[in-house]
């Protein structure tokens, strides 16, 4: 795999980002070195023993029901509200 | 002055908190203006605490400052994003801010940070530079930028940072303050803006390896907001912290040695190493053969969680919402264009990238096998070590500006930092003497002491023993 494929453009939309034409010609460049240096993991010899390392959550609290935020408190950052609740455009297309 | 002198103060009549945050607030400012590491700090809100604070406990009247990526109930928390940018108050208390409160301490101010704690040198904050008291033409360091350098002016007495690839002990060494990052689950991360969420540890940044001791012991301990918290207890830091290093065996791994150190650095580091020697410790010789792999894979860990956490940050909830979207999608598009800063929509898309369908085993999976080497270079080490002693970053503080365009070249300065956050293990970073560097004199450098899981109190100890020498 060569990391000369990356299209900035296509995974930055992925990314949910509208980049500028300027900003996709520096960070392609800029990523394309990242990943150059990063395919240095291709190269290791791994081991037969080896696993993906250990990241399992401890744990996990009762599930029962606690306190949360109250409305109010979610609400005080919205950037739009209305009828206590946070108003969004519309998210279904007209048929 | 200490915390723990400030303490002794406050009990002994001689000054008051009331007294000490206005006069921190004076020295905030006298200084900061030029330095920049606050974004904010409420002098009312402070005040208001002070007048009620409970000296009898263990941090009564203290104020601390706060990185502005963790949540303080009623003060902004940018994480220094214009995402965020007076668009967010923070609704409730960190786990963290509960427990200093809880503690007497009083949360005094919001300390710049490099946008989402992605960067080494606070010049990713959207909002101002941090300059290094030490040279004021030099970065302090980041991510915790603000923090180190606002301990190091004399304008916080301590402060919190967190820590993802050395985002405490990196600034911590370039200001010449004492920072520790704990070991992974040992302090909550309930309240802390995530970056990735498998190497974030919240820890404190101090002028003494005392007061570092005194506010873990504060913040440590199983919370139930966090299930990545270890369920152990919490040991007293302070009892055995005077021990001294008789018999206590440091390994030196040549890995940390190797080409690209700072004469000085090295220089320094060897003669401290060497002092403890003098003073009983074992030198052992140790490997961690993979220390050479560390950057690469945590720029595919870190940049993958990263971009599944600041996935949230959509205009929806909170923070940035574009005007005008054509629909939906349209606008977290602009929202997040317009919000995020270059090295943040460097890392979603590299994040993005890593985790996207048919490269996902190539680059993360891969990823996650070469951490477990690296832990398991750890674990070995620990069975024939206490601590491991290294320098905590290759070189003194840079310039500020001479890596923009190169951000590889910032990264591969966190080659003895990153490893720690990989395994899960504690770091600390404690004063080890200054050296001149690009054409600058008495640059301060950091000597970093690791230590196996939970091994705080030991590190503790052998950073009190470092930090009572000076250097020949």
């Amino acid at each position: 795999m060569s990391h000369a494929h990356i299209d900035v453009r296509y995974v930055a939309k992925l990314a949910r980002l509208d980049l500028t034409e300027a900003e996709v010609a520096v960070f392609q460049s800029q990523l394309e070195a990242i990943l150059g240096h990063v395919e240095s993991l291709f190269a290791i010899d791994l081991p037969g023993d080896i696993d993906a390392a250990d990241t399992r959550l401890g744990p996990m609290r009762d599930d029962q029901p606690h306190p949360s935020l109250p409305p109010e408190a979610v609400l005080l950052n919205a950037p739009d509200q209305a009828q206590s609740q946070i108003r969004v455009p519309k998210v279904v297309a007209d048929a | 002055m200490s915390l723990v002198t400030l303490r002794r103060r406050y009990l002994d009549g001689e000054t008051t908190p009331s007294e000490a945050i206005a006069k921190l607030a004076e020295e905030i400012a006298s200084r900061d203006p030029r330095t920049g590491a606050y974004l904010s700090h409420d002098l009312d809100l402070a005040l208001k605490s002070a007048a009620g604070a409970d000296l009898s406990k263990p941090l009564g009247g203290l104020p601390i400052g706060i990185k502005d990526n963790i949540n303080t109930l009623a003060q902004p928390c940018s994480c220094g994003s214009n995402f965020l940018a007076k668009k967010y108050t923070s609704p409730y208390d960190a786990t963290v801010i509960r427990k200093l409160k809880e503690a007497g301490a009083i949360p005094f101010g919001r300390m710049n940070m490099d946008e989402f704690a992605m960067g080494s040198a606070t010049e990713n904050s959207a909002f101002q530079l941090t300059r290094n008291p030490h040279d004021h033409d030099r970065i302090p360091g980041g991510s915790s930028g603000g923090s180190a350098a606002a301990v190091a002016d004399g304008t916080a007495f301590a402060a919190l940072g967190s820590d993802t690839g050395g985002s405490i002990r990196q600034p911590a060494s370039h200001c010449g303050v004492v920072g520790l990052k704990p070991t992974y689950g040992r302090v909550s991360r309930f309240g802390l803006v995530a970056f990735a969420s498998s190497l974030d540890q919240i820890g404190p940044l101090t002028r003494t390896v005392d007061d570092a001791a005194l506010i873990l012991q504060a913040i440590a301990g199983h919370d139930p907001q966090d299930s990545t918290t270890l369920d152990a207890p919490v040991p007293d830091y302070s009892a055995q912290i005077d021990l001294g290093v008789k018999g206590v065996r440091i390994g030196i791994a040549q890995e940390y040695f190797g080409e690209g150190i700072h004469p000085g650095v090295r220089e320094n580091v060897e003669s401290r190493i060497r002092q403890l020697e003098g003073l009983g410790a074992v030198i052992v010789p140790i490997s961690l053969p993979h220390t050479e792999h560390a950057v690469a894979t945590y720029y595919v860990i870190a940049p993958a969680e990263a971009s599944s956490n600041l996935s949230r940050f959509d205009g929806i909830r909170y923070g940035n919402r574009a005007p005008n979207p054509a629909d939906i999608i349209d606008l977290y598009h602009q929202s997040r264009e317009l919000g995020f800063g270059p090295e943040v929509k460097r890392r979603i898309i590299l994040g993005t990238y890593v985790l996207s369908s048919g490269y996902y085993d190539a680059y993360y999976t891969r990823a996650q096998k070469v951490r477990a080497l690296i832990t398991r270079d750890f674990k070995h080490a620990f069975e024939a070590v206490d601590v491991i002693l290294s320098p905590v970053a290759p070189t003194p503080a840079r310039k500020i500006g001479a890596c923009t365009d190169d951000p590889l070249q910032d990264y591969l300065a966190d080659i003895f930092t990153i490893p720690a956050n990989l395994a899960g293990i504690p770091g600390m970073s404690v004063p080890c003497g200054t050296t001149s560097f690009d054409g600058a004199d008495n640059l301060p450098v950091g000597l970093q002491i690791l230590a196996p899981h939970l091994g705080e109190a030991m590190m503790l100890r052998v950073a009190k023993a470092a930090e009572g020498l000076s250097l020949p």
